[in-house]
Parts: C-alpha cells; structure tokens; sequence
C-alpha cells in the first residue's frame, strides 16, 4: 500500500474526523496542534516523554508466551503485550504522561480529563501529581458507584472528581461535561482526551502516544521468534491501545490486524458497544466525525458492555478508516466470552487481566485453535484487572 | 430577501430580540402554541431548540429542556412539522434551528435542506460544525435559501474572524463568554469591545447571547448588539410554570425584554 500518512492538515482520515466542536474551541485546538507540531520536532521532547516512560511507567513492557494457554488451546500460540505491567496498571498512561508534557510546555497548570471505569482519570490524577498539576476528573455518576476503588485512588492522587449526573451517566456523558468545562476553562486548562477520538488533534496526538506499545513489539517479536507475528489483536472502546499496537504494523505486510469490540449481551440484542463491527451508521459527536450508535433520528445510543472501558457508542475516526479500507478487521467478543477469557487467563497464566483487555484475549481463545501451531497471535494485554474484581465478584453472586 | 434580512430592514436599526426555546419541551403538542407565545411578547426572530442526546455546548437548564423532549422522542423530523405547523398562521417571523450536527447527518444534508426549506425554515446554527466542516451542509441550505449562521466567540483570533464573515449568512451570533449557554460570568464591557472588532470584518448584524438573564443584561447588550438572544432563561420559565400557563408566562417575559431593548 502506499504509505500511510494520516490525517491530513485538518484532522481527517478519509471522510473521519475533524474538528466538529463549537467556536469557543477552535482557536485552543489550534494553538494545542501548533505547539505538537513544535513538540514533535523537538528531540528533547521525545527524550524527556522516554526518559519518563522508562523511569516512570517501567517500560518496555514485556511481551509473554501464554503457553499452559496456548498449549490448552492446541493451535496457534499466544503472546501477550504485558501493558497491565505498567505503572497504573494500563496503557493509559502512555498517553497521559505525553499530554501532561504537552500542557506543561504551554503554561497550563490545570488539567481535566474525562473517565469511564478510572483507569484514564487515575492515570491523568497521577501525571498532575508527578507534575504538580490540578487535575479535575469527571466521570459518570454510574461509573462513580461502580468503579469506588478508582474514585479513591484518584482522590488519594489529589484530583478532585466530579460525578456527572446528565444523560446515561457514563463515559459519553462524562466526555460531554469534560468539554463544557474545558470551554468554561480554555484559558488556564489543558484538557487530556484519553481515547483516540475527540477533536482533532487529539486522535492523532493520543495516536502518536500510544504507539510506543506497537513499536516496542515490533523489535520484541523478532527477538523472541524470528519474525513478527501473523495476528495483532486487542480492545476496541475509544481505541487508544489497539491503535497504539495496529500503528506501527499498518504497513507491515502479511500481520493480520484485529480489533474486538465489546459484543454485550450479543449482536442480535441492542445491549452492545460495537459500531464497528454492527457497521452502525456515520455520525459526529464529541467533535469526530465517525461510526456511531444512534437511532434513526440520530440521537446517540446507550451502550452496554460487562466493562466500563468499553462502553462508549463511538470509536475513534482512525479505526472507522482503517475498516473501510480493510487494513483492520473488525469483530466482537460477548460479556460472557470476556468472563470466560478473563478466568481462563487467571487459572492459566496467573494473570488477572482488565475485563477491556479481556475482549481481546477472547477473540484469541476463540480463533487459536482454528490455527497451526506455528502461527503466533499477539494480544495486547491493556489492562490489569485488580479494578474489575468487585464487577467479577458481583457477576459471580459474590459479596467482597 | 428573505425573512430574516426583511425583519432586520423593517426594524431599521432597532434592537431584535431573538427568544430561544427548545422544541417539544415540556411536550411536543405545546411548542407551535409557545412559539406563537413568543411572538405575541415581541419575538422578532425565533431560535427553535433541536433537541439531542449530547448537548455539548449547553448548560444544566438547556440540558434539562432536551431531556424533557427526548423523552417523547421529539425528533428533528418532528420539529420541522412544528415548524410548518408554526407557518400555517405566521408568514412573517423568522425561524432558526439551533442544534447539533449529528441529527442532521442522520437525515441526509439534501433531505435535511429540502425539509426544512419546505417546513419554512429560514436559519440553522449546527454549534458543532464551525466552517472548516460546514461546506456541504452550508451549500445544501443555500441552494434552498436557507441562511447558514455561525457562532463567533471570544476566542475567535481576527483573521478567523474575517474568514467566518465571508461564510457567514443572515446574521453572525456572538457567543457572549468562554462556557455554555446560561453561564453566568457575562462581562458586558468586554463584549462591547469585541463586537467594535467584529464590525470591522462583519456588514451582517451581530446577535448576543449566552448569560443574558434579565431586563438589566438585555438592555446593556443591546447597547452594543444588533440583536438579544435569550435562552437559558426563558427555558427555566418554562420549568416553572405548567403546560397551562407557560405560554402566558413567556408572552409576560418576552414583552419584558422587548421594552427594556428599545
């Protein structure tokens, strides 16, 4: 394929993306793209982002033969990207360690970030500690009864954390209220998206923080087997991990890459968060132009999944192109098959893994042994999954 | 010409007040009969509320007007018949849609146009579609005679300000303060001195709005505005009265904020 340089000036991916936000926004989206770009060019920059993520975060994860996995399974063999090792538990923090030095670069001292399950609000609650930032986190007022140890661990980091009452009181409507605040706050603000989506820059810029997990895989594999792996393979919500290990492998030939939306309660019930894969219709929210669940009158639907983290009607504009040029695939993995994966890795492997990361695992569990012993399936292990054992004690009749 | 450039000729350099409501709040049988209301009070041009599910750029009050609607499904298909329902016994009083984008995606930009021209649509404001996204749909509502308006806001440096002005349509809404709509942090010296920069680039009349919530706010923006746009406030008239007498109420409101803007 030609190579891949997108999005273009304006933020697009094909007909995806943009900058659909109201007026009051445009000029601090502006002045954010500019001083990436000067960012961008700046090799201490990058240093300093590198320097953190190895002394910080504790990178380069690892990568993991799954093999009591694997060799269960009787078919491909599965390699696990250790993201859950890092400092916070997930990928998020890839991210937030690259805009808290973006914000610090323009003067701003305030932070604010939306939060579905926590794991983006402790990882923004941690970088305004380590840069002593304010850091205010609004989350859905759902999510706050569901997530209490992450709330806790965001106040213990200094944030102040805002349940959102409006709407389906979940992650989308904590993204709403993040932009209400932000355009009440744009002078002395720094708002840190935690998902490939929004506005542009946001889904490139998260994209280009991210992508340290795929790189880190690309040199890793060849170390460990010789070669790249046949399937790429992780989480889709927002994105921001699967775009992070897709990236680098776009023009790779001959490494299948697959995103796994969150499948609910199934494709044949409206209880599911895959705009992707249900191929729902184009739309703009929350300042992207891209899939979305909605209804015929284009008002956004509520979303199900079993994990918090996935539960978002949108996607970020990146995956929407990759689908349509067919350089990604697309598929689901129900509550149940997350459940089952997520037992399995835990008896198995001795890891808990997030109920996000989860979805992933269950698409590998299902297709491995649909393969030759000699392929290689890497699953990007996003999340740890201590966050998710009141939601798993709960779903099992359990009382913790 | 169209209505809304024949309503700013007739008022021939008096102060328009552009009342806002939300469509099919407290409930869809109530908005035709409110919107007569409005203009009984002095409405010279109305913005009608589309209702949506992610209302970004909207305050709690407005927020709550939206959710009051959805929860009878009111659908911008079901506001464009209120529309032409509106139009039935008035001709003269303009009406702009302001929303956001997503429903209008959902319905097709060409249907969309075609609706709306046909319901007697005179004006439509996507908050979430600045101009750098806004080609198509801006074209699609020309070609039916449909004036496209833009926001500009604080935070819109001078060059910008001249490229909206070339996009602009039928009027330019200034957005009064950095935050949503019914914000209470209205510096009304501040809005004078951008609305002289404005002037500078803009031959369009320059509405107000956001913060505006009483007689005292609507006359000062007048003094500087070419039209008061009030929403926040007349929407928390509609919560406080019922179905049987917010109609009178926002009739006594609106006359109100007329005579204080003259």
């Amino acid at each position: 394929m030609d190579r891949y340089d997108l999005p273009d000036a304006r933020g697009h991916f094909g007909p995806y993306g943009g900058v659909y936000v109201a007026e009051t926004l445009i000029s601090a989206l502006a002045e954010l793209n500019e001083e990436y770009a000067r960012a961008k060019a700046d090799p201490a920059f990058w240093q300093e982002y590198h320097h953190e993520l190895k002394h910080y975060v504790g990178r380069p994860s690892p990568v993991y033969h799954a093999k009591r996995l694997s060799e269960k399974l009787g078919g491909a063999q599965i390699y696990l990207k250790r993201e859950d090792l890092n400092h916070t538990g997930a990928h998020k923090v890839n991210n937030t360690i690259g805009q808290a030095l973006l914000a610090r670069r323009m003067g701003k001292k305030r932070v604010i970030a939306e939060t579905g399950a926590g794991q983006h609000g402790v990882a923004s609650a941690t970088v305004a500690a380590r840069y002593g930032m304010e850091c205010v986190v609004y989350m859905g007022a759902d999510d706050v009864q569901r997530q209490a140890p992450n709330v806790f661990r965001m106040k213990l980091l200094g944030a102040t954390v805002v349940p959102v009452e409006s709407g389906s009181k979940t992650l989308k409507d904590a993204m709403n209220e993040a932009m209400r605040a932000w355009v009440s706050n744009v002078d002395d603000t720094f708002y840190i998206i935690g998902t490939c989506a929004g506005p542009h820059p946001y889904p490139m810029l998260v994209r280009d923080f991210q992508t340290v997990i795929g790189e880190e895989a690309k040199v890793q594999m060849p170390e460990m087997i010789g070669r790249q792996p046949d399937v790429v393979v992780a989480c889709v919500g927002g994105g921001s991990n699967a775009i992070g290990m897709f990236y680098p492998y776009i023009d790779v030939p001959g490494v299948r890459i697959v995103g796994v939306e969150a499948g609910g309660d199934g494709l044949d019930t409206d209880r599911h968060a895959a705009p992707l894969t249900t191929n729902a219709p184009v739309g703009v929210l929350h300042g992207n132009r891209t899939y979305l669940m909605q209804d015929e009158n284009g008002q956004v639907s509520g979303t199900h999944s079993v994990s918090a983290g996935l539960d978002y009607p949108g996607v970020g504009p990146e995956h929407s192109y990759l689908k349509d040029i067919g350089r990604a695939e697309y598929d689901v993995a129900t509550d149940s098959e997350a459940m089952a994966a997520f037992h399995e890795l835990c008896h198995l492997e001795g890891i808990i893994p997030a109920l996000e990361s989860s979805h992933a695992l269950a698409w590998a569990i299902k297709h491995a042994p649909t393969m030759s012993k000699d392929k290689v399936i890497l699953v990007n292990l996003s999340g740890r999954g201590d966050k998710d054992i009141n939601t798993v004690a709960a779903l099992s009749g359990i009382t913790l | 010409m169209s209505r809304i450039a024949a309503t700013f000729a007739r008022l021939a350099g008096q102060k328009a007040l552009i009342p806002y409501i939300t469509a099919g709040d407290p409930n869809p049988g109530l908005t035709v009969s409110l919107m007569h209301g409005l203009v009984d009070g002095g409405a010279d041009i109305i913005e009608l509320g589309v209702p949506f599910s992610d209302p970004m750029a909207d305050g709690p009050v407005i927020q709550r007007a939206a959710e009051r609607a959805l929860l009878h499904n009111v659908s911008l298909r079901d506001v464009l018949k209120m529309v032409a329902e509106f139009r039935q016994t008035n001709q003269d009083t303009p009406v702009v849609l302001m929303g956001y984008l997503n429903p209008v995606v959902a319905m097709g930009y060409t249907e969309f146009a075609r609706a709306a021209h046909a319901a007697g649509v005179d004006g439509v404001l996507s908050v979430d579609c600045p101009p750098e996204e806004s080609e198509e749909l801006a074209a699609e509502l020309e070609a039916q005679g449909i004036d496209p308006i833009f926001l500009l806001a604080p935070t819109t440096p001078e060059p910008r300000i001249a490229e909206i002005a070339r996009h602009a349509r039928g009027y330019v809404y200034y957005v009064s303060l950095k935050g949503v709509t019914g914000a209470a942090n209205l510096d009304i010296a501040d809005v004078g001195r951008k609305i002289a920069r404005l002037r500078e680039h803009i031959t369009l009349p320059i509405g107000v709005g956001f913060g505006i919530r009483d007689a005292e706010t609507a006359r000062a923006i007048a003094g500087v505005a070419d039209a008061v746009v009030v929403g926040s406030r007349l929407v928390q008239e509609i919560e406080a009265a019922t179905p049987e007498t917010a109609r009178e109420r926002l009739t006594r409101l609106v006359a109100e904020l007329k005579t204080a803007i003259h």
